[in-house]
């Protein structure tokens, strides 16, 4: 029964085309690190601060924490199965093999969508940065961002056209140096090189403690996942990877706990310094937080490091976004859940190419034509989604396949606790969003509702039903 | 089972079922902006004419923090004082968790018809 074999050199594109020219295995453990905390990273420099609108500071602190035991979550059910389903597509591939089609149909778009409107975010900080540093370096006029939205989504496109150890090379060094400046940031502002700046006392005093009482603190969990969200596209490099099993839930897990440092740091330099009305509006107020901070640093070092930190985050993040979301299209295209012409590998290159140019526009439609909390909430919204899933998943996957039936890279401990505590907070979070955003929730599941029927009902027909089925597993138990 | 062909679908056809995709997600993102319903609007409930740091509840460290930043308490005042409204109807709450739930035992009900077909075209043929 086993036709494929994911360690293959020489048939590294599986699916049911079982194409010789697959996508390139040259990956380590530091790449993946690279792809998952790059992603992430730009969570701290951007976004994160509309937890505190929401609640204010010490509720975007509790909200901090509890996404990251959510995350936390992500990465070691996640972890598991991909040691095992090591395919690019990630999760898509999962749900294919573990759940069911329409659900692989619909985790396939929670990917795409999360990370092209994270991909568009992004874009959009950029071009805010760029027009701010015009501002302080003399230009007297409102500097146009759209050139700079759409030339560095063309950029970073063109760069993963052209092949993913460049393309996450580049990662690995841009990420490292975002997270050094927010070490280094800390470390000056904090007191503990130099005079401290910090002001927590006096800023989060009275009102400002807990401004809309405890339900700030429920409300605030829907853009505390910002701080974390994407982590989980480590997955999606499972079939570039030289060592799945091993590589995977190392970079993943790893990564996971640089986010929970760089997360807590993040809080705690910024409330320290901005106060929480001005921090928490990210539209009107504190686009940029970190960078924020800097300039109220007085020190020309810091403001420097930390526009380039927050650009060099925000590439990194676009970046692995186009890398993440083109192979979870690539993947519903080889499959035939999408038309097959976006399942091809460039035959130079070897990356998936026609999925990779077809995103640009779609991630240019919604940076230039939305606003960035209603860009950042369909992207959570898509996470979130994709996060209530896994549970499923999970309990699914350890009973169709008990643990002696498959062996995995990596075993998560404590099952099905992980499950149960991640549904919880996916629940919360859902209440969360429901407050202040409870339309664009309706939407976006009345959108996913309308695509499955039109999977189901039309879509579907087109697609091989066993070989789909690539994992060299056993049959499942109960079938 | 027999082994399921798929049919062959013509570029034409691969072509529109793109555009109905793509046309199905930039209308859940841009409908509800276009109509107005894309919530998240904070409201001033007393904006104060002529505001001082005092009048709008800020310390004298919120203050300086505020005018180190290039405030004035003009200019700071719709963006202190405005607040979400975080009220609601457990009507409204209700539907949202009865469409959550649905759309889960939708997806998995479904997932669960074809995924049997799957198994049993991969295993069971031989």
């Amino acid at each position: 029964m086993a036709d494929t074999d994911i360690g293959s050199k020489t048939m590294d594109g599986m699916g049911p085309h079982g194409t010789k020219v697959g996508l390139l295995r040259v990956l380590g453990p530091a790449h993946v690190w690279a792809l998952g905390v790059g992603i992430v990273l730009v969570g701290e420099y951007m976004g994160w601060n509309f937890a505190v609108g929401k609640g204010g500071a010490y509720a975007a602190l509790i909200a901090c924490w509890f996404a990251g035991i959510l995350y936390t979550c992500v990465a070691m059910i996640d972890s598991e199965v991909t040691s095992t389903v090591a395919a690019a597509g990630g999760q898509y591939t999962q749900a294919k093999h573990i759940v069911g089609p329409l659900m692989a149909f619909n985790v396939g778009l929670y990917l795409v969508f999360a990370y092209t409107m994270l991909e568009a975010g992004n874009a959009i900080t950029a071009g805010y940065l760029i027009s701010v540093v015009a501002g302080m370096s003399g230009y007297e006029g409102v500097l146009d961002q759209r050139p700079f939205i759409i030339l560095s989504i063309l950029f970073l496109a063109w760069l993963n056209y052209r092949g993913v150890l460049a393309t996450l090379t580049f990662n690995l060094v841009i990420t490292a140096i975002a997270f050094v400046a927010i070490i280094v940031l800390f470390l000056s502002t904090s007191g503990i090189l130099g005079g401290g700046i910090m002001q927590h006392k006096a800023l989060m005093e009275g009102a400002a403690a807990l401004p809309y009482g405890w339900i700030g603190i429920l409300a605030a969990m829907h853009f505390g996942l910002w701080f974390y969200l994407g982590i989980e596209g480590t997955t999606q490099a499972a079939e570039e990877v030289r060592s799945p099993a091993r590589s995977l839930p190392f970079g993943t897990l790893a990564g996971i706990m640089t986010l929970l440092i760089a997360a807590t740091l993040t809080w705690y330099i910024c409330t320290g310094v901005l106060p929480w009305e001005f921090l928490g509006d990210g539209v009107n107020g504190s686009v940029a937080p970190l960078f924020d901070t800097a300039r109220l640093s007085g020190s020309d070092g810091l403001i420097w490091l930390l526009g380039i930190g927050t650009l060099f985050a925000t590439l990194a993040s676009a970046n692995g976004c186009i890398n993440d979301a083109s192979r979870a299209w690539f993947s519903m295209g080889r499959d035939k859940y999408l038309p097959g012409w976006f399942g091809a590998v460039h035959p130079k290159y070897r990356t998936p190419y026609r999925s990779i140019i077809f995103l640009v526009p779609i991630a240019l439609i919604f940076a230039l034509g939305a606003p960035l909390d209603q860009v950042i909430t369909f992207s959570i919204l898509s996470g979130l989604l994709g996060y209530t899933f896994m549970p499923l998943n999970i309990i699914m996957f350890r009973r169709k396949w008990p643990l002696d039936s498959i062996k995995r890279g990596y075993e998560h401990p404590f099952h099905p606790l992980p499950a149960i505590v991640l549904l919880a907070l996916c629940a919360i979070t859902f209440f969360a969003v429901f407050l202040g955003y409870g339309t664009q929730l309706v939407a976006m599941i009345g959108f996913y509702i309308v695509v499955s029927l039109w999977f189901h009902f039309w879509r579907y027909r087109f697609v091989s039903r066993g070989a789909q089925f690539t994992m060299p597993w056993p049959k499942p138990k109960g079938y | 089972m027999a082994h399921y062909t798929p049919p062959h679908q013509g570029k034409l056809g691969q072509l529109i079922d793109v555009i109905v995709l793509v046309v199905l997600t930039l209308g859940a993102l841009f409908v509800p902006l276009k109509l107005g319903m894309s919530g998240a609007a904070k409201v001033i409930a007393a904006p104060i004419e002529n505001p001082t740091w005092e009048a709008l509840g800020q310390s004298p460290v919120q203050a300086a923090q505020y005018e180190a930043l290039g405030y004035t308490p003009a200019s700071a005042h719709d963006l202190i004082l405005a607040r979400f409204d975080y009220s609601f109807t457990m009507g409204g709450l209700i539907a949202m968790i009865v469409v959550i739930v649905l759309y889960y035992v939708l997806m998995l009900k479904f997932s669960e018809t074809e995924y049997r077909d799957v198994i049993a075209e991969k295993f069971d043929r031989k």
